[in-house]
């Protein structure tokens, strides 16, 4: 074991780490607002958007997101959609994870008493203010502790996009281990890194979620 | 330059699919064992095996899939072992389901009521045949959609064995896209086995779970 390498290297990795931050804080904000929608068209949509959703959810859950990645990645250029490498990360983790995140708001959605979109109505809200003002922020508090373990493990994985040369953390890792030929003790300090990350994350959500919502989580 | 017709392609991705299937199967195994291992130690009497245990669940949730598999594949040999990437992919693989596996049964042991050990002690029972004759058996039979919900996830995550460099699924795909430059129809077929392999599980699941919400 040797460390020798480390203080040439702190300013790679800070730079990758940055960028995997960047990748889940952009995620999560598209995959919120995507999961949101595809719940709500899930209950209320046209009988063809809800199958299209439910097949949507199947076929994201069920197949790796490495694959996913690829298929973006590599295969979409032959339909004339190119993107850039962090793009092409950003939409794979996005649609990857909104097949979750729909579950888990919609589950959300479905917890909250019927009584008060009733009592909403009742008062002359219209049905777009009563979901925006009255049912999502009650459902998002139901399922926050379940979408902030959800945005760590996207963050966990979004290490695989450094196979489409994103360069992320772990591309700097792989980049770091090929110069130093140190490749236990790079992977070592940056999977502590991601070790760091996910304890901060979870923290910052948590603290975040019960200033925002009031929200009960642990 | 070899043409590839769509069987070439369809037979190439089966015979590789039998790694992947075979990979899920040894870590499913092999985590189980383990899993038990930690289970043991995570729900024993003694403060400090308690805590050895939620650390170890902690490193493993806590840190990618992938870095656990670079640091078995780089870190085996510095112990002095040789390596194959088929091993470096099972062990990690193994750890990796351990962590999660025990994790989701010590949910099942602490769902049960404090009462079911008392009645096996009243019974005059060893601890050991509490948790083999009462305690497990409930436990597991409580957390059976979880843990097959676990193996998909199990089985999606042996993709990432490719990057070590193990030829499974994903990375006999790669090899026939750079030979064909079908991206589009050779990653399809690929994420086509996996769905195919993950999906009656999902659907067995969801079934195991309904059947448990209906009690």
């Amino acid at each position: 074991m040797a460390f020798g390498w480390l203080p040439g290297a702190v300013s790679d990795i800070a730079h990758g780490a940055a960028t995997t931050i960047l990748l889940i804080a952009v995620t999560t904000l598209a995959e919120t607002l995507l999961s949101i929608l595809g719940a709500a068209g899930r209950r209320n949509g046209p009988a063809l958007l809800r199958h299209a959703i439910a097949w949507y959810v199947e076929v994201m859950r069920n197949t790796p997101f490495l694959v996913q990645l690829f298929f973006i990645f590599f295969g979409l250029p032959s339909l004339g959609i190119r993107l850039d490498p962090i793009l092409a990360a950003m939409l794979a983790m996005t649609l990857n994870m909104a097949a979750y995140t729909i579950e888990i708001v919609g589950a959300g959605l479905d917890a909250v008493p019927h009584g008060q979109t009733e009592a909403a109505l009742a008062l002359g809200l219209r049905p777009r203010q009563v979901f925006i003002k009255i049912v999502l922020p009650q459902a998002l508090k139901v399922i926050y502790p379940a979408l902030t373990s959800q945005i760590v493990i996207m963050m966990l994985e979004s290490a695989v996009v450094s196979q489409i040369a994103v360069r992320e953390l772990t591309y700097e890792a792989d980049m770091l281990q090929a110069r130093t030929f140190r490749s236990f003790e790079t992977y070592f300090v940056v999977t502590l890194v991601y070790l760091a990350l996910s304890m901060a994350l979870r923290r910052l959500l948590v603290t975040g979620g019960r200033r925002a919502l009031g929200a009960g989580v642990s | 330059m070899i043409e590839f017709t769509l069987w070439d392609i369809v037979r190439n991705l089966l015979l590789a699919t039998r790694w992947t299937v075979l990979l899920s199967l040894a870590a499913f195994v092999g985590g189980a064992v383990v899993g038990m291992a930690v289970l043991f130690l995570r729900i024993s009497r003694n403060k400090w095996s308690r805590r050895l245990a939620s650390g170890y669940i902690a490193l493993f949730q806590g840190t990618p899939l992938l870095m656990q598999l670079f640091l078995m594949f780089f870190g085996l040999p510095m112990l002095g072992l040789r390596i194959e990437p088929w091993t470096a992919a099972v062990l990690g693989l193994t750890f990796f389901a351990s962590a999660y596996l025990a994790e989701i049964w010590r949910s099942g042991v602490d769902a049960l009521p404090l009462g079911q050990w008392d009645a096996g002690a009243s019974l005059g029972l060893h601890y050991l045949q509490e948790l083999r004759l009462i305690i497990l058996p409930q436990a597991f039979a409580i957390t059976r959609a979880p843990t097959v919900g676990f193996l998909v996830q199990l089985i999606k995550s042996t993709a990432l064995t490719s990057i070590i460099g193990f030829e499974e699924l994903v990375r006999t795909s790669n090899a026939i896209n750079n030979a064909t430059f079908e991206p589009f129809k050779v990653y399809g077929l690929v994420a086509l086995i996996f769905f195919v392999m993950c999906f009656p599980l999902t659907q067995y699941a969801r079934r195991l779970e309904k059947r448990a919400s209906a009690i």
